[in-house]
């Protein structure tokens, strides 16, 4: 398990690795365009060449990506082009609120989409099965931007329960989290409790489970003992990819919310085309995703004692 | 012991079982009565299909969503388990009536332990408290003879072997002291000499808790030995019960008849008893006949009579209590049976493969740390370790073992699917241990194929069975032309029986038996010199092995072809090997003629799984011979004899220390033992008095 571990955090180092270097590459391999970026269209040339070698970019290009990875991994990810800022002074703020965001979102739905496909696994095409499941179907098929509109539609024009824009301005309010957050757990929901209620309905046919109510337990021990643990190895994976799209799959939301969050920052970026914004906003995507990757690759071989004690 | 006065244990009155499909009803068991009186051992035997399985889910009222009953009760302890609510029912199974299941790995959970699991069991149905249950669960444990049961509490079921498994899922079965065991196929997923530990088991649980059994299998010689009464079950009917002794030593029913006449037996030469195999095979759920369902596959077989109207059972009179059977002609049907005659095997001609001192080892990486430091490499795995031995033309050589014994390894670097990393394999002249399938010339390719154990996985699903035997004669580069490879084929699915009509039917619309012989048609595609036939039986009915067999030694005696048949069914290897080849952890523990190695001098090994087979024959006199623990882990092989941690018949410390020296009995027959050939020759036949 230890070395199952070792390697895994080892692919992942060599996965960030080749990712910075590719990173790098395809955004300062010009630095003319990186200094037109920075210093606006109507410089003039000597102001970019002076500015060029301010910052070293006459060096060969080895040492100037050892000097960047260097500044990255101590957390300096240059300024911001269109705030004039350290970027670290926006990315962070910016990546608590899509944390508090995702945070909230996850400890919705996950709950209740595992309950559901729990419920709807356990009895295959049974009644409440077939409820269940065509209710995911139909609300994973709504897409986000849809969902915003009706729920808006509903909770802020016609019932005026609810803010319709949630910029947090004057500090930090529940209230303004509620709608970006029910727009994503419809969105997700249904596709976890899917996964789930698949899973679920495969290990209700296994033999063992056959074991397990033929020895005479009574139903629910039958669920929570023997099929839930079994049942949810496979949706492991599936929730900790969802990690990953809460943190850049959401730009519709965050944007239609108005909320600011990584989503909004990395299209803000890209519109501007805020260079180093985009290479720090890249990094921590990737990051994110690798981890969450390793962190389901690890946590899966754990749930499986076939893997754990192999 | 079993007083029939008393009320039976279970009854099971025509019971009728059905699954309903989007196609229609497939009636799975029709109309099945049986009864099991406390501490009676009932076997139920039957091939695959006939509904056992599912007559055994009924009883415990297990039936899927699909499954309904559409007639008949069963009564436990005289209550009517489909008048009981879920609660009641729940309370029986594990408790009353617990169940054993052929595949013990799938049957327990994978993500508990085995001490979990066992201890539920008494906390559910006895109510205790954790330490209690724990403490029943060590002891059935050791009851079970498994050695270190504080250990095994705390293994998960895939760091077990096959056979502890089964004990584990026994000792759950019997942890609230049921008084009736249902045993579905419990020993058929295990190795021969596992399966006679577990059967010795069986038998003892029957004396020490006095459990009645349900003993379902398709072995006869198994029923014979653990069962009182049988119920032979065909297409969803019994058509036959009564008492073991009875229906062993006369059975009534042409199908049953059939059964004891197609088995290959370990006791008796070719010439002696060739199995006859049995017709046909039987009839998919919705294409039973009108009458008698057996009919069409029977030799006694009266138009207007059999297939009038259901056959009703019928008392056999004269012969004990109890004996039933469903046939009009049961008078008869001893009579005018074929006594056949055994073809002669073909005569070998000249030496084709010659294996001289073939090794093969595996390099294997573990989950140490040490693992991830480059050039540490791994432990080695030695699969094979000096092979020598020799198959001549149109000779039938047969390699037998346990499962891990190595022997598919050996057919393996054979076909060239693993590289020899040691020794010479020299097969028509050439040393093809190193030389890999596709580095092989076509003349190699051709004169040398296989027949794998599962049909069903070997053919592609999607190709008509002509284009798939057409295909290996266009790439044998046999014949190049349509109507060449055309015409090829069919003389091909002449040769294996089949009618040509079938070389345009997808391989679902065969059955398995049919499957086995296109296999076998392509692998004659190219006229090869030798056949490897790794396991190609062990998928098959009984009633089909023998036509196959058949089937193989004709094209072997008509176009002497050499036959290397991997293989651990001992009465398959009597009947049609000229000579054997005894394998274990990878070395030839003992080779030679068939009927050498079937007699002393044995190998205590060869010894061990003669003495290890069921037999169903009455006639004979078997000595059993049960070992002890599993095949050790070829990575840690013992050292001096491999075998030598199990061997009954160890001498002491030389066994542990030195190789083994290998003993010449007779022209060919080697055994490789400590113990002078004179002691082994003095050694008590394991079977005697052979029919």
């Amino acid at each position: 398990m230890a070395v199952f571990v070792l390697r895994r955090l080892g692919t992942m180092a060599i996965t960030m690795f080749a990712v910075s270097v590719l990173v790098f590459l395809l955004l300062e391999i010009s630095p003319g365009s990186v200094a037109t970026k920075v210093l606006g269209p109507y410089s003039t040339d000597e102001q970019r060449t002076l500015w060029l070698e301010a910052h070293g970019y006459f060096q060969p290009l080895w040492v100037r990506y050892g000097n960047w990875l260097w500044n990255f991994v101590n957390g300096d990810f240059g300024d911001s082009l269109r705030f004039k800022v350290p970027v670290s002074e926006i990315l962070w703020p910016r990546l608590a609120n899509t944390a508090i965001l995702g945070l909230v979102t996850f400890a919705v739905m996950i709950p209740v989409s595992l309950v559901l496909g729990v419920a709807a696994g356990m009895r295959e095409g049974s009644r409440l099965d077939r409820a269940i499941s065509v209710t995911s179907i139909v609300t994973t098929s709504v897409p986000e931007f849809a969902s915003a509109v009706f729920l808006s539609a509903v909770f802020v024009f016609w019932l005026k329960w609810l803010p319709g824009t949630s910029g947090m301005a004057e500090g930090f309010s529940f209230k303004e989290l509620i709608l970006p957050v029910l727009v994503l757990v419809i969105y997700d929901m249904g596709y976890v409790a899917r996964m789930t209620r698949a899973s679920m309905a495969d290990v209700m046919t296994t033999p063992y489970i056959r074991t397990a109510v033929l020895k005479g337990l009574p139903y629910g021990r039958v669920i929570v003992r023997h099929a839930l643990r079994n049942a949810l190895i496979a949706p492991f994976t599936v929730i900790m990819l969802q990690i990953n799209w809460l943190l850049s799959g959401v730009i519709v939301v965050e944007f239609f919310f108005a909320y600011k969050g990584f989503g909004a920052l990395l299209l803000e970026a890209s519109l501007n085309q805020d260079i180093f914004v985009i290479e720090a906003c890249a990094m921590v995507a990737v990051f994110v995703a690798v981890a969450t990757q390793t962190i389901a690759d690890v946590g899966y071989a754990f749930l499986n004692p076939k893997i754990r004690f192999g | 012991m079993v007083d029939a006065k008393d009320p039976p244990l279970l009854e099971i009155d025509g019971l009728s079982l059905t699954y309903v499909t989007r196609a229609g009803e497939n009636p799975a068991v029709r109309g099945v009565s049986l009864t099991v009186r406390a501490g009676e051992a009932v076997g139920l035997a039957g091939e695959s299909g006939c509904g056992k399985t599912t007559l055994a889910l009924g009883v415990m009222g297990y039936l899927g969503r699909d499954c309904r009953r559409t007639g008949g009760a069963v009564r436990f302890q005289g209550r009517d388990m489909g008048a009981l609510g879920a609660e009641e029912l729940r309370r029986i199974r594990g408790s009353e009536i617990a169940m054993v299941y052929q595949e013990p790995s799938s049957a327990l959970n994978p993500s508990l332990t085995v001490g979990a699991q066992l201890m539920e069991v008494p906390m559910i149905h006895g109510r205790v408290t954790g330490p209690e249950a724990r403490e029943r669960a060590v002891r059935m444990l050791a009851d079970v003879h498994l050695a270190d049961p504080e250990r095994i509490m705390a293994a998960y079921p895939h760091q077990l072997s096959g056979g502890q498994q089964q004990r584990v899922v026994i000792s759950m079965a019997l942890l609230s002291n049921p008084s009736l065991l249902l045993l579905d196929e419990p020993t058929t997923a295990l190795d021969a000499t596992i399966e006679a530990g577990i059967v010795e088991l069986i038998a003892e649980i029957r004396r020490t808790y006095g459990t009645a059994l349900l003993f379902i299998s398709h072995n006869l010689g198994l029923i014979r030995q653990v069962c009182d009464r049988v119920v032979i079950m065909y297409a969803g009917q019994a058509v036959e019960d009564g008492g073991v002794a009875q229906v062993f030593a006369a059975p009534r029913h042409p199908y049953t008849r059939g059964l004891f006449g197609c088995m290959t037996l370990p006791t008796a030469g070719r010439a002696a008893r060739p199995p006859i195999p049995i017709p046909g095979q039987p009839p998919p759920p919705r294409q039973r006949p009108r009458g008698c369902t057996f009919a069409p596959r029977c030799g006694h077989f009266v138009d207007g009579l059999c297939n009038r109207a259901e056959v009703p059972m019928e008392k056999v009179p004269d012969a004990g209590p109890g004996h039933h059977v469903r046939c009009l002609r049961w008078r008869d049907a001893g009579a005018g049976e074929r006594a056949r005659q055994a073809a002669p095997l073909a005569t070998p001609g000249e030496e084709i493969l010659r294996v001289e001192g073939m090794g093969k080892d595996y390099v294997v990486h573990d989950r140490a740390l040490g693992a991830l430091v480059p050039g540490a490499g791994g432990r080695r795995l030695r699969a094979n370790d000096g092979l020598t031995f020799s198959a001549r033309r149109g000779e039938t050589v047969a390699i037998v073992g346990e499962t891990g014994c190595g022997k598919s390894t050996f057919a393996k670097v054979l076909m060239g699917l693993e590289a020899a990393t040691s020794g010479r394999v020299r097969f028509d002249g050439a040393d093809v241990g190193r030389v890999a399938v596709d580095k092989r010339t076509r003349r190699q390719l051709r004169a040398l194929q296989m027949v794998f154990q599962d049909p069903d996985g070997t053919l592609n699903p999607s190709l008509s069975v002509g284009a798939q035997i057409g295909r290996a004669v266009k790439t044998l580069g046999v014949e190049t032309d349509k109507a060449g490879i055309r015409r090829r084929v069919l003389r091909l699915l002449d040769l294996v029986k089949l009618p040509s009509e079938m070389a345009a039917f997808k391989p679902r619309q065969l059955s398995g038996g049919e499957k086995q012989r296109v296999a076998i048609a392509r692998a004659f595609a190219g006229n090869p010199a030798m056949v490897v036939a790794d396991e190609a039986l062990s998928a098959l009915d009984v009633s089909v092995q023998a036509a196959i067999l058949e089937l193989l030694t004709d094209i072997q005696r008509t176009r002497g072809t050499t036959l290397l048949f991997v293989t651990h069914d001992l009465g398959v290897v009597r009947y049609i090997a000229h000579r054997v080849v005894v394998m274990y952890l990878g070395r030839i523990m003992e080779q030679g003629s068939t009927d050498e190695v079937f007699a002393p001098p044995y190998h205590p090994y060869t010894e061990a799984l003669l003495g290890a087979v069921p037999i169903a024959d009455k006639g004979v006199v078997h000595r059993r011979v049960v070992l002890k623990g599993a095949v050790p882990s070829a990575l840690d092989p013992p050292s001096g004899c491999p075998f030598h941690t199990r061997c009954p018949r160890k001498l002491g410390a030389v066994c542990e220390t030195e190789t083994p020296p290998e003993r010449i009995a007779g022209a060919g027959h080697v055994i490789a033992c400590h113990i002078p050939l004179e002691d082994l020759a003095a050694v008590e036949p394991v079977i005697k008095g052979a029919s």
